[in-house]
Parts: C-alpha cells; structure tokens; sequence
C-alpha cells in the first residue's frame, strides 16, 4: 500500500461531469485528482472504435443542452469542442414520411400536408415551449435549496425561486404546471391531431425512462429533452465533431491546463473514511490517495451503496438512496455500414439522413412497446432514435462507409431470466428486424454491429440498471429531492464527500451542469 | 428527391464560371451581390450547416468575383513595393502576402493578397476595381497590368478536411505547403494553382484556374470531397467565420479611401488593426510619409474585438419577458460603443458565435479606450427602446485553431 501526495479534491469517475468538477476547482487554483476506472475518459460520454476505422459514441450519441457559460468558461472550443447542428427529425412510416427542420416553412409545409391545424398549432407551440424554459432555466440554474434545515443561502435561493415562480405570467404558469403532472400524449393531444407527429414528440417523454407516452409524468421528460431546443441562440441539439467522447475530452484538456491531475485504469473501490469525515479514496490495486474532499461523479446508488459502507450513513437516508428509481429501459445498437440506409417511404441520400431518425409512427406503437417492457421483456418492434454520425461528421467512417447509433427502447435491466449472449442477440435481432421493415437494405449493409444491453451499459459504464440519466427524471426525484431529500445540493451526509453526477439536480444528458453547480457549491464552501 | 424541383430565372447581374452548378444547387435561391456578381447567400434553407462546414469539414466557396490583377515585368517588384505597404522585396516566389494599398494621405483604398508566381510576375487580388490606381503608380515603369478578373475563376475550400480532399485530387501533395504558400498542381491533367489563404481564419485553400476549366473543377472537387463532407457554402456562413477570425470586409468594417466623401470616413492602416503589415523600414511607398506622422503623434482610432457579455444580455430581455434574441446571422449596422455615456466608438460588423458561445463583433474604438480589457457599453434595442448593455475590449482572433498554420507530421 503506497501513500502518495494529498490532494485538496479528489473526483471519481471521469464522465463529463466529474471532469467539469474537476476543472472548475482547477480553475479556482485547487489541486485535484480524478480517478477513472476505464483505460478511456468520459463514462457515458465516449468515443470508441468498436470496429476497426469505425467510431462511435458508443453510449451517449447527442449533446443535449451543454451550458453555454461552462463551454465560456472552461474555454472549452480551444480544447476541441466542435458541437454540429442536428437539424432535423425524420419520422418514417410505411407508405408517407414526416420530417421537421430548422427551417420553419419548410416544416409547416410539411405538417400541413398531414395536417393544417397541426401545421398551425406547430407553429405556436415552439415560442411556448421557449417561454416555459425561460420559466424553468432559472430553477435548474438553482443549487436546490435543502428544504429541511435551510442555512442562509437556503433562504436566499428559495426566495430568488419564489420571486421568479411569482413573475411567472399565468400562461407560463399553467403550462408548466401541465408539463410536470401530465403524460406527454395528453398534453400533446391538447395541441396536435397527426398521430406520427405527436408520437414523435412524445418519445422525448420516454427516453431513459421507464414509462410510456401514456404515463404521467413524461411530460416533464419531455419538457427536459426540450431544453436543447429552447435556447434558440445556442441550437444546443447537436452532435460533437468526433463523438460525445470528443466533449469529454475537450473538459478533460481543459481540467488538464488547469492543473488537475488525470487517471485513467484507476479503479476506486471505496471512500476512505475517518470520524464521519471522507479523507481519501482507496483503489481495488491497494493505492490510497488522500485528500481534504472526495467527489463522485458515480451515480447514487454507487455513491452511497457501494463507495462507501451503509453504517456510514443515516438509516433514513440509505432508505431514500434504495428507494431512488433508476430503472434501466434502454438499450444501444451501434451498426458500422457499408453504405447508407435506404428508406422505403423516402429513397436515395438527402438532408432527411442529416438529423434524428425516429422510428415512432404512434402512442401504440411506443406503448406496445412499453407494455413488452412492464412483464419483463424487451420490446418486439422498439421504439429507437437513430442518428448516423459519419453523415454529419465523415471522420467517424472510412470514405463511403457509415457508422448508426440506434438508440433503442425498451430494454429492461430486469429482464425476464436475466439478460444473457441469447437475449442479446435476440435483441439486436429484434432491432434490425423492426429498422428493416422500414429500410429494408439495412440488413445487407451491415459490417459490424455492438449490442449493449442495459445490463451491458451497467458492466460497462458503471451505470447502476444501465439507467442512461442516474436515476429517473420524474418529479418525485428532482430538484430538492435529487437524490434525497436534504441532499440535493451536491453535499452527503458524510462531511467532506460530495456527489456532481447525473444524479444530482439537474439530471442527466451531457449538460456539464450537475458538475458545475456541485464545484460551485464546494468552493463556496472550501 | 420528391421535395426538390428546378427553378430558372432571368438576371441582369453578371454570373460566375460555376453559376451552372452553383444556380442548381442553392436550395434557398437567395442570393447576394458581389461586385456585380450573382453569389449565393446560403445554398441551404439555414446556413448552419454550411458554417459548421467552414469549422468541422470542408465549405466549398466561389469566390470568383474577386478582383485579379496579373503584374509583369522587370519593374513589376517595384511597382508592388511602392503600392502596398508589406516589404515585397521580400516575398519568396511562391510566397503570398496579405496586405492593404492606401493613397498619399497613408488612408486605406483597400486590402487582398500579393502572390508572388515567378521572378517579375505577380497576383494581386482586391475587393474593389483597382486597375486605374494600380496603373496610375505603374507610370513609366516596364510593367504590363492585365486584369485577370474573368478569365481567372477562384474557389476557396476552407476546412479541416479541405487539405485531405485536394490531396486526393491534386498530382502533388499540398502536406508541405505551408500558410501563405501557394503551389502550382493538376486536377486530372488541368492546371491550377494553390495558395494556402482564405477568409475564414481555418485551414484551407483557395483555387486559381482558368475559367474554361471551372465546372469541371467544381464536379471533381464535389464528388471527391463527398465522403470529406464537402459543402457548398454561401456568403452567410463566410461573415460569421471571417468575423470569428477578426478578419476586416471592405464597405462595411471601413471605406475605401478612394470613395469616402468626407475625411472622416477614412482609416489608415493603424486604425484598422493593419499597423503589423505597414513596414515603416522599407523603402518608399505610397502613403508612408503620411503614417510616419500618424505614427509619431499616435493613431486616434484602434480596430478591436469586443465581446458582448452574455448575463447582462440575458437581464435586459428576461427584464421584459423575453428570452435573450439574437440575430441568426452576421449583422453589418454600425452600433454605437459607450464609456461613462459618452460615445467612443462603434461596431461594424457582429455576429454569435456558433462555436464560441460568444457573442463578438469588431469595432473602431478610440485609441484611449481600446485596451484590452475596457468594459465599454454596447448599444441594443430591446422591444424597440433603446438601451446599453456591457461589451468587453478582447483580442482577436476570437478563433484561432492551430490546424490553420500547422502542416501534418
């Protein structure tokens, strides 16, 4: 056992967030450590070459709504960032096809092929949605006040939340009420009468999360998947020149300038902790480092459950991290291929192969889907959200060839009989079977093809169900309650061990937020 | 595809060699003069894609409507060192300068490349017509001045990608040609040159050939450039990225002395952020007793990168109701700059930066307050009342990748 220099911060686990920690404390002038299990940084956000001269963002395939002021101030696009517009959905059906773009007539001609008064309705909703994240932008901006036994601050924030909450206009109001109760369909049925159309936007509800476009509270999912589109300046929707692992690594080089020591193949397999006081870190080879504060970037129940021993914590508190939904219910096919795929409803090369493709034609099709999921299966004909990143980025292929990330669900973690080499492949099957009714060529041009199981997205990433967001984004676990109640604001009831992950307010998608509120908090702290 | 159908029109404007193709493809048929020219706004309906083009792949741009004027002669070195302000004598054959030309007074008449082709021939490429000046100094030299304007086509392929695709193309590998070089190759057997220059502040090229070859260039360069990602790109894209690059544009960051009515509307080279191509050193040229003066008594004006702030932005509009409203293009509105209330300058040209997160523009700024640093106050309109808004003095380039100079190991 060596004992090697201290640090004032050590941050376990090298995904986008843990990095941004890391390289805002560097930022501050601390000397810090991140520890990183697999020989590659950036957890979910990564880039391998699965298939030689193929790469791909192997879990994470978008960038969601990376802050505009972290890409600022960790000078992020001197270190590589390059996010690509996506910049259209295409929707295939058997016989038609809907596609929206970034050019508004264009996409009210379109749905007014289907529909005029969706074409109309369209037209609105886009300038509501913006006025609900204007109203929803300051909370996740907030270090969720800890409601319990607020300190000063506490106060501060939560009259800031309640003076923002009263300039609310009454619009705002009800729609934002609506988006936190309601199930996406029935708030998309408000608006729109085309099937394909409002499927398509209600699949924002589900992903990464296990319920159907009928189930309350995915209207908030969807609401968060939004937020990409909201900020209309920043066209955050987008895909990062060289995979999401290319995101990673642009914080990575910034923590890098900024001092942080980096390690990758350093596997933490507990916190050290003395007096109720975290004071290092222990790896699986024996190593110990130490430091005034350790940081996880791990989701809560690896936080909490496995880092550290539960009679460390408070009872009620492991009670509330056990009971913290995390739900595994996707899965992930990367296809490396020998050319484009051709869909029947629209042959040929065009820009509708330049965005997401989503295969979502109507509710049933999501809830069939679903209801495969909910008795222990994985779905038979899928939902998926498909983008092929070597369209808009040829450097993810070798000239001519392609790389497709298909985003599939559902998948359960706990699948019937356990997932195993069978299931898998039966899986992927499934996946291409359902892709080929609607581009029948795909099955000839397929090279190489990855299956990752939520069990394999556990083994793999570390993902607790291979749950994509750290645990569910519905209402009961946001906010003031993200992970636990009273632990929202990136501390944990051992002193001197916070949490910056997924987890933690404001959730998932590559947004570096959680990581920066979290440094924010223990510098205001430290 | 089902969703494209063909448009022709009638136009009294002058069209480029690569109109046929250009014509066909711009999707959006918005168009823009250029000296004359029909030349594509945006060949898409959004130009992100084109800009991220310029950032991530390779943009294919027709820049033919340049000016180009071919210099021959034993006085044509001379002749060149007395109308720019960069040490001529120093260019390599093979070497290009960026420079600008001013009259007597040391004002700016305007600013392009001097490409040095042999011994006694040169290129010198301009925004403007500049034959009469250039033949108004030539005055009993041995010197021929042809303007080469039309019979020369130029395109530029700006990009990461861009060196990957010419090189897959061109009879001689461009990996050794170095920034502000320029080579002579063949494409399939037709000659072209290229200089490693642009307007974008990116790696990438630009094509000199002759016009009758044009089209079958711009095919060759398409088919070999799709699976590069190659992407024809209009005018909108260019002016977020030559902004980006903290790069000047003639008529709308300064006015050509030769057409200013007024004093006042001239710069010199100092005031346009150029004092590092004026070389007091060399021998005489036009305009350098004039800048020696302004030299000694200190240029009143400085050209500098400003950056919007983006909080103080965001509260003016949250303030009424609003989420922030930028513009999703580059504007050319001259934009009052403030200290303490008083106005000590403008900006000429803005953009948000896609790739940045920024919001920059460019501005002359009096000297005292062009420090880096300076919190000035930007002009903005927010429900159309007018108000102030924090804008910090920066450097630029506001980007500045290293692959723009660095040649592969």
């Amino acid at each position: 056992m060596s004992s090697l220099k201290k640090y004032d911060a050590i941050v376990i686990g090298g995904g986008h967030n843990g990095l941004t920690t890391a390289a805002y404390l560097g930022r501050a002038g601390k000397k810090v450590l991140v520890l990183e299990k697999r020989y590659v940084l950036g957890g979910a956000a990564v880039t391998e070459e699965v298939f030689p001269g193929f790469k791909f963002s192997v879990c994470s395939y978008v960038v969601s709504l990376m802050k505009a002021n972290v890409i600022r101030e960790l000078m992020l696009p001197r270190f590589g960032l390059e996010i690509l517009p996506l910049e259209s959905t295409f929707t295939p059906l058997e016989d038609d096809y809907l596609i929206r773009t970034a050019d508004s007539d264009q996409t009210y001609r379109e749905i007014a092929r289907h529909s005029l008064r969706d074409a109309e309705a369209y037209t609105r909703f886009g300038p509501l949605m913006g006025q609900i994240g204007m109203a929803v932008r300051p909370i996740l901006e907030t270090i969720a006040p800890n409601a319990i036994r607020p300190s000063i601050s506490d106060l501060l924030n939560t009259k800031k939340l309640f003076d923002h909450v009263k300039s609310l206009n009454s619009q705002q109001f009800e729609y934002l009420t609506k988006l936190m109760t309601m199930s996406s369909a029935d708030f998309l049925d408000e608006w729109f009468e085309f099937e394909p159309l409002k499927a398509t936007m209600s699949a924002s509800g589900i992903i990464g999360t296990f319920m159907g476009p009928r189930s309350p509270g995915s209207a908030y999912v969807m609401l968060h998947h939004y937020m990409g589109d909201i900020d209309g300046a920043f066209r955050a929707w987008g895909f990062q020149r060289g995979g999401t692992g290319g995101v990673s690594m642009a914080i990575a080089r910034s923590a890098e300038y900024f001092g942080v020591d980096i390690k990758t193949e350093a596997s933490v397999n507990n916190v050290i902790i003395k007096n109720n006081n975290a004071v290092g870190v222990a790896l699986e080879n024996g190593d110990e480092y130490h430091s005034d504060i350790v940081i996880s970037g791990l989701d809560p129940k690896q936080s909490f459950l496995n880092l550290v021993n539960e009679n460390d914590l408070p009872a009620e508190f492991v009670q509330d991290i056990k009971n913290f939904r995390i739900r595994g219910s996707s899965g992930k096919v990367n296809l490396a291929l020998d050319g484009l795929p051709d869909f029947t409803c629209l042959p040929g090369d065009g820009h509708h192969l330049r965005g997401a493709i989503s295969l979502s034609p109507s509710y049933d099709h999501l809830e069939n889907a679903y209801d495969d999921a909910k008795y222990g299966n994985f779905s038979k004909k899928p939902f998926m959200d498909i983008i092929l990143p070597s369209v808009l980025d040829p450097e993810m292929a070798p000239p001519g060839k392609h790389v497709m990330s298909c985003f599939v669900q559902y998948a359960p973690y706990n699948i019937n009989g356990g997932w195993n080499d069978e299931k898998r492949k039966a899986f992927g099957d499934a996946v291409i079977d359902t892709l080929a009714q609607y581009a029948p060529n795909i099955k000839e041009i397929i090279l190489h093809r990855q299956v990752l199981t939520p069990s394999d997205l556990e083994s793999t990433f570390g993902l607790t169900e291979g749950n994509i967001f750290h645990g569910e984004l519905t209402v009961q676990q946001l906010f003031s309650l993200r992970p636990a109640a009273r632990w929202a604001d990136y501390t944990t009831p051992i002193r001197n061990y916070y949490q910056c992950g997924s987890g933690t307010h404001p959730g998932g998608g590559i947004t570096g937020s959680p990581g920066e509120m979290a440094a924010k908090k223990i510098l205001g702290i430290l | 595809m089902s969703y494209y159908k063909q448009f022709t029109a009638n136009t009294q404007l002058k069209l480029s060699p690569f109109f046929d193709r250009t014509s066909k493809l711009n999707e959006s048929q918005e168009w823009r003069r250029w000296s004359g020219y029909l030349s594509a706004t945006k060949y898409e309906l959004t130009h992100d894609n084109e800009y991220f083009a310029i950032r991530t792949k390779a943009a294919l741009l027709d820049i033919s409507p340049l000016k180009k004027y071919l210099i021959e002669g034993s006085d044509a070195l001379t002749l060149l060192d007395r109308l720019v302000t960069r040490n001529i004598k120093i260019c390599k054959i093979g070497q290009v300068m960026y420079t600008p030309w001013c009259d007597e007074n040391g004002k700016v008449i305007d600013d392009g490349t001097v490409q040095r082709l042999s011994e006694n021939k040169f290129r010198i490429t301009s925004a403007e017509p500049n034959l009469d000046w250039i033949l108004h100094i030539a005055t009993g030299m041995d010197v021929k001045v042809i303007d080469d304007s039309e019979t020369t086509a130029a395109i530029a392929l700006q990009g990461p990608n861009s060196r990957e695709i010419l090189n897959s193309i061109s009879e001689i590998s461009l990996n050794k040609l170095k920034f502000f070089w320029m080579m002579d190759t063949n494409f399939n057997g037709m000659p072209v040159s290229i200089s490693r220059t642009g307007y974008t502040g990116d790696l990438g090229y630009e094509i000199w050939m002759n016009s009758e070859n044009a089209l079958l260039i711009w095919d060759l360069l398409l088919e070999k450039g799709k699976p590069y990602g190659i992407t024809p790109t209009g005018l909108h894209a260019l002016d977020i990225a030559r902004i980006e690059a903290g790069l000047i544009l003639l008529d709308v960051d300064y006015i050509s002395s030769r057409h200013a009515i007024i004093e006042s509307r001239k710069s010199s080279p100092f005031e346009l952020g150029l004092g590092w191509a004026v070389k007091m050193k060399k021998d005489d040229f036009i305009g350098k007793i004039a800048l020696k003066k302004e030299l000694d008594r200190r240029p009143e004006w400085e050209f500098v990168g400003i950056e919007i702030e983006w909080t103080a932005l965001e509260n003016h509009y949250r303030s009424v109701g609003l989420a922030p409203g930028l513009p999703s293009t580059a504007w050319r509105t001259s934009t009052p700059l403030y200290y303490n209330s008083e106005q000590v300058g403008y900006a000429t040209s803005g953009t948000w930066s896609p790739i940045l997160k920024r919001y920059i523009a460019l501005a002359h700024v009096k000297s005292e307050y062009s420090k880096n640093g300076t919190i000035l106050e930007f002009e903005i309109k927010i429900e159309h009342f007018k108000r102030t808004t924090k804008a910090q003095v920066v450097n630029t380039p506001f980007f500045n990748p290293e692959r723009k100079r660095s040649c592969p190991a």
